[in-house]
């Protein structure tokens, strides 16, 4: 495999549904995941990032463009590619009436693993199952089976792992826990991508982020450069009755570098220098005897982010097809 | 990287289609063991259709229940192989829905080995059942009359049918989601049953539905079994009573042919 080649290359991808409502799935979608980097795709259900995982792992076909996992092409070389990635879907994908070692080895032994228990040992140590390790895996808390779950995809230390919605229905705690060990995974080597709904997940985990919007890509870069082209710095202010919202941004407005925003009784003006603006801001509220409920600067969000880049969230007509 | 990567990877050893489904048939050996009682009522439910009929309709249909069995028995096996459907359809649907189909599938294995390790599991379950099957005849007073070769051959009969019909269980699974399929096949497995010639002679039916019943499938595996077990066959002359033995083998193998292609194909399609 060359060295520059990326662990994910994906040129105008498309994929239909004929049997949904609206039909398409993919709309042309690019990609381009260097080794050992974690790439996020962002978007709401119905986005695509589902259906772009199933075709990425060969468990749908694409109607047409292409996909190189790992230097393979995932519609010619499919038993290569699965050779080399590991899944973990958005269902635990365990087997609930086995224990949770045997559904390790199990893994292991499907992919001819010449010691499959040993290594079964070695996984369930690394995720904290050992003490869990021959209970059937029902009684499991959601945490365990989701690091069950990301275990067995990495029975064979795969070069790339795909993970969709990986905390989804977890707890803030289980939720940490898994996003350490994809933090380790990634420190060892392994090429990430990882599905989410969650700004925060994508930031947390991402070296750099896709936003998917109706099957297309809506925008593609580092979580800071998603956030830089929403603009600036915002400054928020909260009045103590709404009523005062629209004297509050002609006070305001000299501060404005763009047109101010307001929702739900805050006043949100984009700043372009913070410190000027809640200093002079400030002493104009002072000056027309208002005092705020809350006056404070911040940088934007992934969320205003992705709404920027995105426009209004769409209809999650897709939910069904995205399973 | 690659190299990077694969000096840490865990050693492998080479890829066969049959060691993969041998390991999908093993993982339902682990499952019986963990679940014995799910294990058990699969096996003794066809029991107490048997006494059930056996005692309800004995008396009336041959005078005693005794002699009844004798006619049933046959039947009551060959009802085994329908009924074996719901457990197929079950674990398929189960495994699909929870995302392990998925997870099979991602793996370097070969397509077929999923549903031949589910296939073995099943013929297996299937041979143990018939066995208690046949203790449960014998201890009711039903006995083979002409030899134990004949006999082999019409156990040989039963299992070609349920492997036939474990193909169109799988297939219909794979195809049709969700767990309504396998209410509907549960239910109806009882009128595809009582259609045919497992319980009473179609004869005795009015005649349209007497013909459906006697082209039954179910019907032409019933006949020859009762034929190869020397058991009395109640069956009127009838050119499907006279082919029993060439249909018992044709149907099956029909059936083999037409979804055992169809359930690799939806297998490999799942999802789209």
């Amino acid at each position: 495999m060359d060295e520059a080649e990326p662990a994910i290359e994906v040129r105008d991808l498309r994929k239909h549904y004929p049997k949904t409502p609206d039909g398409v799935g993919l709309n042309g979608i690019d990609l381009r995941v260097p080794v050992s980097t974690v790439h996020a795709l962002l978007g709401p259900n119905g986005a695509g990032k589902t259906t772009t995982i199933r075709i990425l792992t060969t468990l749908l076909r694409a109607d047409s463009g292409t996909a190189r996992v790992a230097g393979f092409d995932v519609r010619g070389q499919g038993r290569q590619v699965r050779r080399r990635v590991g899944l973990v879907g958005q269902a635990a994908a365990v087997d609930e009436v086995l224990t949770g070692r045997q559904n390790l080895s199990m893994i292991g032994r499907l992919n001819h693993l010449l010691s499959p228990a040993t290594r079964a040992g070695e996984l369930l140590d690394r995720f904290g199952l050992a003490d869990a390790a021959d209970r059937k895996v029902s009684t499991y808390s959601g945490g365990m089976r989701r690091r069950l779950d990301l275990a067995a995809a990495l029975v064979v230390d795969p070069q790339v792992l795909f993970v969709d919605e990986p905390t989804t229905g977890l707890d803030p705690q289980a939720r940490r826990d898994v996003w350490a060990s994809i933090g380790d995974l990634v420190a060892g080597g392994t090429t990430v991508l990882v599905t989410t709904q969650y700004m925060e997940e994508a930031d947390a985990l991402a070296d750099r982020i896709t936003m998917l919007a109706a099957g297309r890509v809506a925008a593609s870069g580092s979580p800071d450069e998603l956030k830089a082209r929403v603009g600036g710095d915002w400054l928020d202010v909260t009045p103590d009755h709404p009523a005062d919202l629209a004297r509050l941004a002609g006070i305001c407005a000299p501060y404005a570098a763009g047109p101010p925003v307001t929702a739900d009784g805050v006043l949100r003006i984009p700043v372009a220098d913070r410190t000027r603006a809640l200093v002079g801001v400030s002493s104009a509220l002072a000056d027309a005897r208002i005092d705020p409920l809350d006056l404070s600067v911040r940088r934007p969000t992934l969320d205003e982010a992705f709404l920027a880049l995105t426009g209004p969230p769409t209809d999650p007509v897709e939910t069904a097809v995205t399973r | 990287m690659s190299t990077a990567v694969d000096t840490t990877a865990p050693a492998r050893g080479a890829e066969s289609m049959l060691g993969d489904a041998w390991t999908i048939t093993r993982r339902q050996f682990w499952h019986w063991r963990a679940q014995p009682g799910g294990f058990a009522v699969g096996l003794l439910f066809p029991v107490l259709v048997t006494l059930m009929f056996g005692a309800l309709f004995g008396g009336a249909i041959a005078g005693s229940s005794g002699d009844y069995y004798s006619f049933l028995m046959p039947g009551i096996f060959v009802m085994a192989m329908l009924f074996g459907l719901e457990a197929t359809m079950t674990a398929v649907n189960a495994d699909a829905a929870r995302g392990v189909t998925d997870r099979f599938r991602s793996l370097p294995i070969h397509p077929a080995a999923v549903v031949l390790g589910r296939c073995l599991a099943d013929m297996i379950y299937t041979v143990v059942g018939l066995a208690v099957l046949l203790v449960t005849g014998l201890a009711l007073g039903w006995r083979w009359q002409d030899g134990g070769t004949e006999a082999l051959i019409a156990v040989a009969l039963l299992l070609l049918l349920r492997f036939a019909l474990l193909w169109l269980g799988i297939y219909v699974a794979l195809v049709a989601k969700g767990p309504e399929t396998v209410v509907a096949v549960q239910i109806l497995v009882w009128p595809i049953s009582m259609l045919s010639s497992i319980f009473v002679d179609p004869a005795t039916m009015p005649g349209w539905l007497g013909t459906i019943a006697s082209w039954n499938p179910l019907s032409a595996t019933a006949t020859a079994t009762r034929e190869l077990f020397g058991n009395p066959t109640w069956a009127s002359a009838s050119w499907v009573n006279e082919h029993a033995l060439p249909l018992a083998v044709g149907w099956p193998v029909l059936i083999t042919a037409t979804f055992a292609p169809l359930a690799v194909r939806a297998y490999r399609r799942l999802g789209g």
